[in-house]
């Protein structure tokens, strides 16, 4: 598609509906982060409780087992580390070039 | 009731359709055309004048002449809401509505246009409060032209019936894709009955057709978001791109018109001339007035006076071309105004005749009147008092800047002013 | 299916992230733990407010399934046009029947204040939807306001800790109850951190045949002036004190579904917060004592519709005051 924001009027889409599902994810929201989530998965139990209570869908997951962080996304609000029943979470200050 | 006799085609329409002949008033003959439209949607509250349509409606519901869904709704706005909701899933939604019911939807009828959401409303002209008053002007009517619909206005029950057709054809335009009202004036049209002739319902069903649009919220797999948030970056061009389709339905409004002319024999046109060929004087007006304002034209033509009427069909788009070629000849334009422009420059219909004049180098004077506020009757005697007012202007060659309120009791003071 | 999060991560929950939500916000957490627990095809109508600004700014969307916002007050008037839609569209054969859930996102502004009238006429006319309230207790978008939500003493943009004037002076309307005394099928209150009750709760609602309504503590950091890592335990602490007991009210009966038993006092919850601070610090003991009079006055009313009996607080409020 034409880059946001270039369109002329008469060729952005009628009546202001948006026809990109899920097109939020090109917002790197991870910019906003000053606390970074750091799994440890040596003690992590793959509970999902941070999958589920996570405000930004940024915990992935493969087969019913954690995988990552999505750093692109996670806004760093540090919900995922007080609620992890086993504490395999920790919030370290986000360090930027 | 039903007069199954068939009428007799006139010459002009040898190809259409049989029409039959129903006695019925204004919001019996739009309740009738809802019927055959028979829409997935309909959601309305009660109001005054605009009553007699619901409810007769509401009788097709229940006895299940008609399969749709009438949602009672506890207010207007929500009337209007949800006909957003149905519309966007994919339903053609109509409702109606009347004065202060208006008023009330007023922030829905700009999203309604805005999210180019393509529902019928038929609007029973009525007074704005205060004073509290249920009776038909062009107050509501008025009010609601800034606000992005496609707006038809008629004169009879009969019209009623045909605008309401029309007005379908017009809002689910691939062009259009907007909201369009029908304008019907409250009482004098709504409550008046008289013989409506209805079109069979193949004919209406073909001429309506059905409405398919692009995307909808129930369609296999949408994913689409309907009324997003729409900031400093795209709002503009959102309301251009509306602007520009308003502006487009002007040629399919007259497309409809014509093909409508084809089923029923009944021509309609944008605007509705009488006696304008040589007219000199002309009196411009908009909805039921239209009896008094051609007996008044009738009897100033008696009198050797060139005059002639002119009624506003279509109030939104403002058709300034075709209002400028059909007063081109006219050298006093007398515009009637069922409505206050609190404020204003001038009031509103006189605005919109003035602009489309202006660019014109032989302007013919121009004089504004309002008459029938509240419910005023409109008599003859206003009709040939406007008139009379515009012979003497010719005369003269002067043109006055006040208003002259028709049928008002005047101030004794200030009442040679105005007579 | 029986709700195992491992299971649930299986499938996409509908909500994408780079959504403009504060951080920490759990709005977005109730909208998916929602989306996942539906088992039809949802068709989403938003009220204005934070989660509509936030998830659809054009031209983008945080959403993966179809969605409609037309005014603040009337997303469940939405609703009921897109049921009445469907069931007219089935009706003339232009749509084939499947299994569909309307479901409605507003705030408590949406919910309690301007949207009342279009809630409670879609209510009264029986159209099968499902109402989720986030309750946040104020006009969070428009720059923390208060709303019929919020709570007797909090501050707020409008209702400012004032030297005369200590916060709100008025203690909140009972949404959860006036929607119940309409009388449909499915009424309930759950929390943003109890997941697995708030989607047993979507999972009952979704079954109803009627109107469904669910009022969801959704604690907002931002209004509430919390670190946004709290936002879980601020919720649970809303439950533990009873401010926001868990329950249901399924054909006309109610349940609780949380602790049976309150156990905290409120002024654990009014320290945790920084918009009840004045209260704390300034020693409004009246206020604290009318506050912790109101839970336990809501509480035992709750009980006793629950058929249970009375209970006071674990800890007196003057003590919990004293003991500051």
């Amino acid at each position: 598609m034409t880059q946001p924001g270039t369109e002329s009027w008469s060729e952005v889409p009628q009546g202001g509906t948006v026809l990109l599902p899920g097109s939020t994810e090109r917002n790197l929201t991870g910019s906003w982060r000053t606390k970074l989530p750091i799994i440890d998965f040596d003690k992590c139990t793959h509970c999902m409780i941070c999958w589920v209570m996570c405000p930004d869908s940024c915990f992935k997951t493969a087969e019913g087992t954690l995988q990552s962080v999505d750093l692109d996304h996670c806004k760093g609000c540090g919900i995922c580390a007080s609620e992890c029943p086993v504490k395999c979470i920790e919030m370290v200050p986000e360090e930027r070039d | 009731m039903v007069d199954t006799r068939e009428r007799p085609v006139s010459d002009d329409a040898v190809e259409a359709a049989p029409s039959t002949a129903i006695a019925v008033n204004g919001g019996e003959a739009i309740a009738y055309a809802l019927k055959q439209i028979e829409p997935e949607v309909v959601a309305a509250y009660p109001i005054t004048p605009q009553t007699l349509i619901i409810e007769k409606f509401a009788e097709y519901c229940a006895d299940g002449v008609v399969r749709t869904e009438y949602i009672n709704v506890e207010s207007e706005h929500a009337a209007l809401s949800a006909c957003v909701g149905a519309s966007a899933a994919g339903a053609r939604a109509i409702t109606a509505t009347a004065g202060p019911g208006l008023a009330l939807m007023f922030e829905m009828l700009g999203v309604t246009s805005g999210m180019r959401l393509p529902i019928v409303m038929h609007l029973c002209t009525r007074a704005l409060s205060a004073p509290l008053n249920i009776l038909g002007d062009h107050s509501d009517a008025m009010a609601m032209r800034e606000t992005g619909w496609v707006m038809l206005s008629g004169s009879s029950p009969q019209e009623a019936y045909d605008l309401a057709l029309v007005a379908q054809t017009v809002a689910e335009h691939p062009d259009v894709m907007l909201p369009c009202a029908n304008l019907v004036d409250g009482f004098m049209v709504t409550h008046a009955v008289e013989r409506v002739d209805v079109l069979p319902d193949d004919v209406v069903r073909d001429y309506v057709g059905e409405y398919e649009p692009e995307t909808s919220l129930l369609a296999e797999g949408s994913t689409a978001t309907y009324g997003a948030l729409d900031f400093r970056d795209y709002y503009f061009e959102h309301r251009r791109q509306q602007e520009a389709a308003l502006y487009a339905s002007q040629p399919v409004v007259e497309a409809s018109l014509k093909r409508f002319g084809e089923i029923s024999g009944r021509h309609h046109q944008i605007l509705e001339p009488y006696r304008m060929d040589d007219a000199e004087v002309v009196l411009v007006f908009m909805g039921s007035a239209e009896g008094q304002a051609h007996a008044a034209v009738d009897a100033a033509r008696a009198a050797g006076v060139k005059a002639g009427a002119l009624r506003i069909r279509l109030l939104r788009p403002f058709p300034v071309d075709a209002i400028a070629e059909a007063l081109s000849g006219a050298r006093v334009v007398g515009v009637m105004d069922r409505a206050i422009g609190f404020g204003s420059a001038v009031n509103p219909l006189l605005a919109d005749i003035k602009s489309a004049l202006w660019s014109r180098t032989d302007r013919p004077l121009m004089k504004g009147f309002v008459y029938g506020l509240g419910g005023r009757v409109v008599t003859l005697g206003q009709l040939n008092q406007a008139l009379g007012e515009l012979v003497s202007a010719f005369e003269s060659g002067e043109e006055s800047t006040t208003t002259t309120y028709l049928g008002l009791r005047e101030d004794p003071e200030s009442a040679e002013v105005s007579s | 299916m029986t709700l195992k999060l491992r299971d649930l991560t299986l499938l996409d929950d509908g909500f994408e992230s780079g959504h403009g939500l504060c951080a920490g916000c759990s709005e977005s957490v109730i909208v998916r733990q929602v989306l996942l627990a539906l088992a039809n095809e949802p068709v989403v109508a938003l009220a204005t407010g934070c989660l509509e600004v936030s998830s659809t700014r054009f031209p983008d969307t945080a959403w993966k399934v179809p969605l409609i916002h037309s005014a603040f007050e009337n997303a469940a008037t939405s609703a009921s046009g897109i049921e009445a839609a469907y069931k007219a569209l089935v009706r003339k054969g232009r749509m084939a029947e499947r299994p569909m859930t309307f479901v409605v996102f507003g705030g408590d502004g949406a919910t309690y204040d301007i949207g009342f009238q279009w809630l409670s006429g879609a209510l009264e006319r029986g159209h099968k939807f499902m109402y989720i309230c986030l309750n946040n207790e104020g006009y969070m978008n428009t720059g923390i306001q208060r709303s019929g939500a919020t709570m007797l003493g909090a501050w707020t943009t409008t209702t400012p800790a004032g030297d005369l004037v200590p916060g709100k002076p008025q203690w909140r309307k009972d949404m959860t109850g006036i929607v119940a005394s309409h009388g449909v099928p499915y009424v309930a209150q759950a929390a943003v951190h109890h997941w697995k009750d708030l989607m047993t709760k979507v999972r009952t609602a979704e079954k109803a045949e009627g109107p469904a309504f669910l009022n969801v503590f959704a604690p907002c950091d931002r209004g509430w002036r919390y670190e946004p890592e709290d936002t879980m335990a601020i919720s649970r602490l809303a439950v533990e004190t009873a401010l926001w007991p868990l329950y249901e009210v399924d054909d006309g009966k109610y349940k609780l579904n949380g602790p049976r038993h309150k156990t905290r006092p409120i002024i654990d919850y009014l320290e945790s917060q920084g918009r009840f601070r004045h209260l704390l610090k300034d020693k409004e003991p009246g206020v604290i004592e009318e506050i912790q009079a109101n839970v336990d006055r809501e509480w035992n009313r709750l009980r006793e519709r629950c058929g249970l009996e009375p209970e006071v607080t674990p800890e007196t409020t003057e003590a919990a005051v004293s003991a500051d």
